[in-house]
């Protein structure tokens, strides 16, 4: 590995994991927020840096093309929210909803999670990425508990327990992966390292490999919030701190997906395995059916957008799931839209429950008129994520429409009806909040709105023009997904 | 002289299976950690003569952790958590033993129906530790499912975090990291759901799950 990109994928896990470290040190809470702030900015940079060095492999870490892609969006998201965090936790101690440690315990864990998450993405073999998800997922239960209500303490405890079946099984499947290649590699390191096994896969004992990949579609898949698994999510997201609601849907379910095209690649390698394929499908149009349904009858506005991201992962893992150049691009780009929607859509949710003092729907009402910065990003954050022209999601969901039409026109139906009743269902739920006779405010914030309009111009951008070289960019990596 | 070498490798992991149904219907918290003690104790030997029959030192390594940490340090912390929490006494209700019993049993076959012909090429040895790992996983997570208090769930969890131990124990030569990792996380996971206990303590006075439940009450 050249020395330039070692050291870059060594900095994008060390600034976070020694900023974690300043952050617990440092008892002044605005302070702090500026270290998570910069500590964040920096690590976005290095990981931009990727972008121009030649991809290649060795020791701990590695970069190719695939993790590309997902460190430059995490590290991108890890920043805007910091950004915004920083404004949400002002409001939150002036309110006197968290103490001054319990802001120190927030920044440390916000940059563990940043780590653990850069360390999944660039981990060159599959036991240090299962160990940095599994950190991942305790420093997302500590914060999703953070407020130590009932409620909150009940969401923590159910994610951790769901979180932590899943991290196990999906440890079942990895030590089944290392004992299918082992016969092949040899003992020791070669039968875990991701570049040998990829290069070997064709000779690995299929049935073994078969058994591994449910295991860990049914271990990865619970974190990346696919029903039936998915009942920790909701809670989660609408339980802990509204960042770390964005963070969890706009980064960490992508991590956990990324471990699952990672062992994808490895089955599709095999010609004897099972394709793994219909698998995905059928898990992903379960979450986009049941989440679509569910939308409904929320009554809570955390709780509504957190089903629509399991909905959303379930239409990404069913385009991943059919395969093909098109489809995975199409994937891709579903991916990346929703990261920045979804995460888009809770920042401005996030001050919305400040004002309002409330997360139930039936009382956030005339969001338009009262507080019409916010209500707007909620309308454009709401219009993105249901599909409509001319943003980014309308494309992506289009290419996954068109693709799965010419392929298996009867996987289609399920497909469009599942996204056609998520559409009603957000529409209904924004036209009575944005709109009609506003509701009494409770509260006053300094909302900094520049993180959502950065993110919805970039949806908007990739809807009208996508630059030619993101879209060679991203036909590489759908070639390399197969 | 292999053949014995195998024998007692698997009495070693039948006894942790065995161990592992004795946890499935033990309605008292004592007696409960008890039985973990003993499924960790039994870990340990099976994880040693792992390490002896494939000339792995470092596997003793794992071995000691699993004997010193999971069969002296987290036993006697739980002891006197639940005393501090004053329901060492507490007799949980377990419902339908006899079906949970037999669900028990179905899912040591079905493992065995998965597992055998999957690893038909391996060694005779890990095969059949893979097998009996699957078992005490899936039963660990039997046990999660019926109990309804948050120290037997603890425990639950517990035993199948050992079950996969065994099969990374029973995996030839892997890596060292991994076993660590492992121990590791679940050191973490310790202290996390100690920290939890108590705050679940302050919230609620006293530790069935059931609390949790009505407290979400009229809310979607």
């Amino acid at each position: 590995m050249s020395s330039d990109l070692l050291l870059v994928s060594n900095a994008l896990v060390g600034i976070p994991a020694v900023a974690a470290i300043a952050v617990a040190l440092e008892p002044a809470y605005r302070r702090s927020a500026i270290i998570n702030l910069c500590a964040s900015g920096a690590t976005f940079l290095f990981a931009l840096v990727l972008l121009v060095v030649e991809p290649e492999s060795g020791g701990y870490l590695f970069v190719d093309d695939l993790n590309i892609v997902f460190v430059v969006l995490s590290t991108f998201i890890g920043f805007t929210t910091s950004v915004y965090s920083a404004s949400y936790i002002d409001h939150e101690m002036e309110t006197g909803r968290l103490t001054t440690r319990n802001v120190r315990f927030y920044h440390a864990m916000y940059q563990s999670l940043m780590c653990a998450m850069n360390l999944a993405l660039l981990a060159s073999n599959i036991g240090l990425m299962w160990v940095a998800v599994e950190v991942a997922t305790l420093t997302t239960v500590l914060m999703v508990g953070m407020y130590r209500t009932p409620h909150a303490l009940e969401a923590a405890w159910k994610y951790f327990i769901l979180g932590s079946v899943g991290i196990a099984l999906a440890l079942f499947g990895t030590i089944l992966i290392y004992m299918a290649a082992e016969p092949v590699l040899g003992q020791g390191y070669d039968a875990m390292v991701w570049k040998t096994l990829m290069q070997q896969a064709p000779q690995f004992n299929p049935r073994m490999l078969n058994v591994a990949f449910v295991f860990l579609m049914l271990g990865y898949g619970t974190k990346v919030g696919l029903a039936p698994m998915h009942a920790w999510l909701p809670d989660a997201h609408a339980e802990g701190p509204t960042p770390i609601s964005a963070v969890l849907s706009g980064l960490l379910l992508n991590v956990a997906l990324y471990a699952v095209l990672r062992f994808k690649m490895l089955l599709t390698a095999n010609a004897a395995a099972i394709t793994p394929g219909p698998l995905m499908i059928t898990l992903g149009l379960a979450s986009l059916i049941m989440a679509a349904i569910m939308l409904y009858r929320r009554g809570d506005i955390k709780r509504l957008f957190a089903y629509s991201s399991i909905e959303h992962m379930g239409i990404i893992a069913f385009a991943f799931g059919m395969g093909g150049p098109l489809a995975n691009f199409a994937g891709l780009l579903h991916m990346t839209m929703h990261s920045l929607t979804k995460s888009a859509i809770f920042f401005s949710v996030g001050h919305i429950a400040q004002v309002k003092g409330t997360q139930r729907i039936a009382d956030i009402r005339g969001l338009t008129q009262s507080q019409p910065a916010l209500g707007w990003s909620l309308v454009a954050g709401v219009v993105a994520i249901i599909g409509l022209p001319p943003l980014g999601i309308f494309m992506s969901e289009f290419l996954v429409v068109s693709s799965t039409f010419a392929r298996q026109p009867l996987l289609a139906i399920p497909l469009v009806f599942g996204l056609l009743l998520a559409f009603g269902a957000l529409l209904l739920r924004l036209t009575g909040m944005a709109f009609g006779e506003p509701s009494s405010d409770k509260g006053e914030v300094r909302a900094s709105m520049w993180p959502v309009y950065a993110h919805l111009s970039l949806v908007l951008l990739a809807g009208i023009y996508l630059p030619s070289h993101v879209v060679t960019w991203f036909q590489n990596v759908a070639r390399l997904l197969g | 002289m292999e053949l014995l070498t195998i024998d007692i490798a698997h009495v070693l992991a039948g006894a942790l299976l065995l161990t592992s149904f004795m946890l499935l219907y033990q309605d008292r918290l004592s007696g409960l950690i008890n039985i973990y003690t003993l499924h960790a104790v039994i870990l340990s030997l099976s994880v040693a003569w792992q390490a002896y029959y494939q000339d792995a030192p470092h596997l003793y390594f794992t071995a000691c952790i699993a004997a010193i940490f999971k069969a002296l340090i987290i036993p006697f912390s739980l002891r006197r958590i639940i005393k501090r929490l004053r329901i060492h006494r507490t007799v949980e209700v377990v419902g339908g033993v006899g079906i949970t019993m037999l669900i028990g049993i179905f899912l040591v076959a079905l493992s065995l129906v998965v597992m055998l012909p999957a690893t038909a090429s391996a060694d005779p040895l890990s095969r059949e530790d893979i097998a009996f790992a699957l078992a005490i996983v899936l039963l660990g997570l039997l046990m999660m499912v019926t109990r309804r208090n948050v120290v037997s769930q603890i425990i639950g969890f517990m035993s199948l975090e050992n079950g996969l131990v065994l099969a990374a124990a029973g995996a030839n030569g892997m890596p060292l990291v991994v076993e660590i990792s492992v121990a590791f996380s679940i050191l973490i996971a310790f202290i996390v759901i100690g920290i939890f206990l108590f705050r679940i303590r302050e919230r609620f006075d006293n530790v069935d799950l059931s609390e949790l439940d009505r407290v979400r009450g009229g809310r979607s």
